[in-house]
């Protein structure tokens, strides 16, 4: 299964890689919107600071949405979710293989928007493991949810306007967890950081279990 | 002689419509045969049954000894299902392409090359980008993807409909090929042709039934 | 539930008649004891009455959500066995959902009325009302997946799977939610005590619990009975496709 999950997750990076979709189109929107914010929240200084954390995570999880999406799109536009039907590739492998590669992409836009935060927002990383085991634990958590809720809306004529209402409610923990921890590990509030880290880690484990258990429903058809 | 397709009055529903309604038809190994019927006659939906993607409602089905009504996922890595759609990545070079449909199948990633040469695309088109190339190259590729699995069970939605005249040789050689070595091919076309080249048998379907039946070859 | 729906034009039966006419008493009752027979608390005066409805709505509301869970995973366990199968489970699923939407609707609501009269604002950050407009949007979703067109099962599949892990995810965002909120109740003082309940008002709220479950259930009862008319004459449509195909092929051979 592991290798089957690598064997899907390596063909979504290397799509990305032709396409350069995360790079090129994703980061740069996701950096916009941290300069959105600035406008929105008439340049105070303070005001930014303090919500530096949250709008961090605010320009993570939309800009992986779309990314999401783009996921989906991919199979979805020439019949491919067949192809991976009549494959040997099990629907527990899908799941895993996707989340990775969702995971992955992530990762490297947060790598933009981390700097971005500590230069538009006037941060300072006070606590680096902190700051990015929040990171990993709100991204996994985040890749693994979104493709779940993402195979859910996927295939669907509605799915660009359905899939964010699906994901609100699931979005909303990570958010929070995240914007807390990293306020803590920015110095900027004094919260319990690494249990907000490990909340994100549990939610990312409890919606792996359930993913392997039912995306094999969700592939199926009819 | 073993039968790989056995439909007994089999009734087939898909978005709220019979698409199937009350099919009798017997398919045995090695066969090639020619699928005609008019739009909406129940082609594609044969095919996609066969192909385990579509539940049977009604009736009696069983493909490569599978019974559909119990179990439809297991033959599928058995059975080729070629539809209108390509299942192209556009993104990736034809190559790396066709070497993933290889190992998701769990063929030899190595056998790629071969299978692009026998589709008659050069050794310079490989690391082309799909989305490059016309429509009748992408058509070869995903011919390809699905001959690399070496599938028991061709089933194939207007494959002739984008190639070539020499694309369509070529694919008619892959055919008769695929039939000799032991596969059974089961093609929807319009044209009225190929059922002289090719073809060993012609089925014609029309409302979701079988309509006419050349007879086993 | 749908052996008595031999007459194609209404839900009811002679047990939900029976249902139904208690339910009208008991919500009666439950207006005279909440408005009239019921004190009024020391502190908050006439507001508390609004907790009588307020406090059963929240019930129903998690109650519903529970229902619905619960019917998706029997749905899907059915479905495995049978292409075909457990298909009341589904429709029990999408009844409870909606009666479930309504009530957290009047949560919603009342909750906010109780805010404006208690705290003088009609929203609070607070733990249970934040968490109540999450469940609340998570219905919503809920409810437009199950409105999306698709073959039933695949649609009854797709909705059974999303309540399965909203099951999981709503306790996720209590608990979150929450403990966010503790957090910053050192900060602020008036985030609305609840009353303490005592003597009638304990009595009264009880009753009213039941009075509205009474409700809620005859509302599920008659929403799922709707759902199996409306996928009866679709079946029957089916059937008649079916037959028509069938003798368009025996005239022309």
């Amino acid at each position: 299964m592991l290798r089957e999950a690598l064997l899907v997750a390596r063909k979504d990076l290397r799509v990305e890689w032709r396409s350069k979709v995360t790079l090129g189109h994703v980061a740069p929107l996701a950096l916009l919107i941290l300069v959105v914010f600035a406008f929105a929240f008439d340049a105070n200084a303070r005001l930014l600071e303090l919500g530096a954390g949250g709008l961090y995570w605010v320009a993570v999880l939309f800009g992986g949405t779309l990314l999401i999406q783009r996921a989906f799109d991919v199979e979805t536009e020439d019949g491919n979710f067949d192809a991976f039907r009549m494959s040997a590739i099990g629907a527990p492998s899908l799941f895993l293989g996707k989340s990775l590669g969702i995971f992955l992409q992530v990762v490297v836009l947060e790598l933009v928007l981390v700097p971005g935060i500590a230069l538009l927002y006037n941060v300072r990383i006070e606590n680096w493991v902190l700051l990015l085991s929040a990171a990993v634990g709100g991204t996994l958590a985040f890749s693994v949810c979104g493709v779940l809720w993402g195979a859910m809306a996927a295939g669907l004529r509605v799915r660009a306007t359905l899939l964010p209402l699906l994901l609100v409610p699931v979005l909303a923990p990570i958010l929070l967890a995240g914007s807390r921890a990293f306020e803590t590990a920015l110095g900027v509030r004094a919260e319990a950081g690494w249990t907000w880290t490990s909340l994100m880690f549990v939610i990312a484990a409890v919606h792996t279990a359930i993913g392997l258990g039912t995306f094999g429903f969700l592939l199926e058809e009819g | 002689m073993s039968t790989v397709v056995n439909f007994d009055k089999v009734v087939a529903v898909a978005g709220g419509f019979p698409v199937l309604a009350g099919l009798d038809l017997e398919i045995v190994k090695g066969e090639i045969v020619h699928l005609r019927g008019s739009n909406g006659a129940g082609k594609t939906s044969f095919m996609r049954v066969c192909a385990g993607l579509i539940p049977v409602s009604g009736g009696y089905a069983n493909v490569l000894g599978f019974d559909m009504r119990d179990d439809r996922r297991s033959p599928r890595r058995h059975i080729g299902l070629l539809g209108h759609d390509n299942h192209l990545y556009k993104d990736l070079w034809v190559r790396e392409h066709v070497e993933f449909r290889a190992a998701a199948i769990g063929a030899d990633a190595g056998d790629a090359g071969a299978a692009l040469r026998r589709l008659g695309l050069p050794d310079r088109l490989w690391s082309v980008p799909i989305e490059r190339l016309s429509a009748g190259q992408r058509r070869r590729v995903a011919i390809a993807s699905m001959l690399v699995g070496r599938p028991q069970l061709w089933l194939l939605d207007e494959p002739h409909a984008a190639l070539d005249h020499e694309g369509r040789e070529l694919l008619d050689e892959i055919l008769v090929e695929a039939a000799s070595s032991g596969a059974t091919v089961v093609f929807a076309s319009h044209e009225r042709d190929l059922s002289k080249s090719v073809a060993t048998r012609v089925v014609t379907l029309q409302g979701g039934r079988l309509l006419e039946d050349s007879g086993a070859a | 539930m749908t052996q008595a729906l031999g007459n194609r034009h209404m839900t009811a039966t002679p047990t939900t008649r029976v249902l139904g006419a208690v339910a009208l008493v008991a919500v009666l009752l439950m207006a005279l004891l909440g408005l009239v027979v019921s004190p009024a608390d020391a502190v908050q005066g006439q507001a508390v009455r609004m907790l009588y409805l307020h406090v059963p709505s929240i019930w129903i509301a998690y109650g519903a959500f529970v229902l619905t869970s619960l019917s998706s995973a029997l749905f899907l366990v059915r479905s495995r066995r049978r292409h075909d199968g457990g298909r009341h489970y589904d429709r029990l699923a999408g009844s409870a959902a909606e009666v479930g939407v309504i009530f957290t609707g009047i949560t919603l609501a009342t909750g906010m009325l109780w805010g404006r009269v208690t705290w003088g604002t009609y929203w609070q950050w607070d733990a249970r009302l934040t968490t109540t407009v999450l469940l609340f949007v998570t219905y919503l979703g809920y409810l437009a997946l199950r409105r999306l067109p698709a073959d039933p099962m695949t649609r009854g599949r797709r909705a059974a799977v999303m309540a399965l892990i909203s099951f999981v995810n709503v306790p996720i965002v209590h608990y979150s939610v929450d403990w966010w909120r503790t957090l910053h109740q050192k900060a602020s003082l008036s985030v609305g005590r609840r009353p303490e309940i005592t003597g009638e008002m304990y009595w009264t709220l009880l009753y009213s619990t039941l009075a509205v479950t009474i409700v809620a259930i005859w509302l599920i009862v008659h929403r799922y009975r709707v759902i199996r008319l409306e996928e009866m004459r679709d079946e029957e449509a089916l059937e008649a496709l079916i037959a028509s195909r069938l003798k368009e092929d025996d005239v022309q051979a």
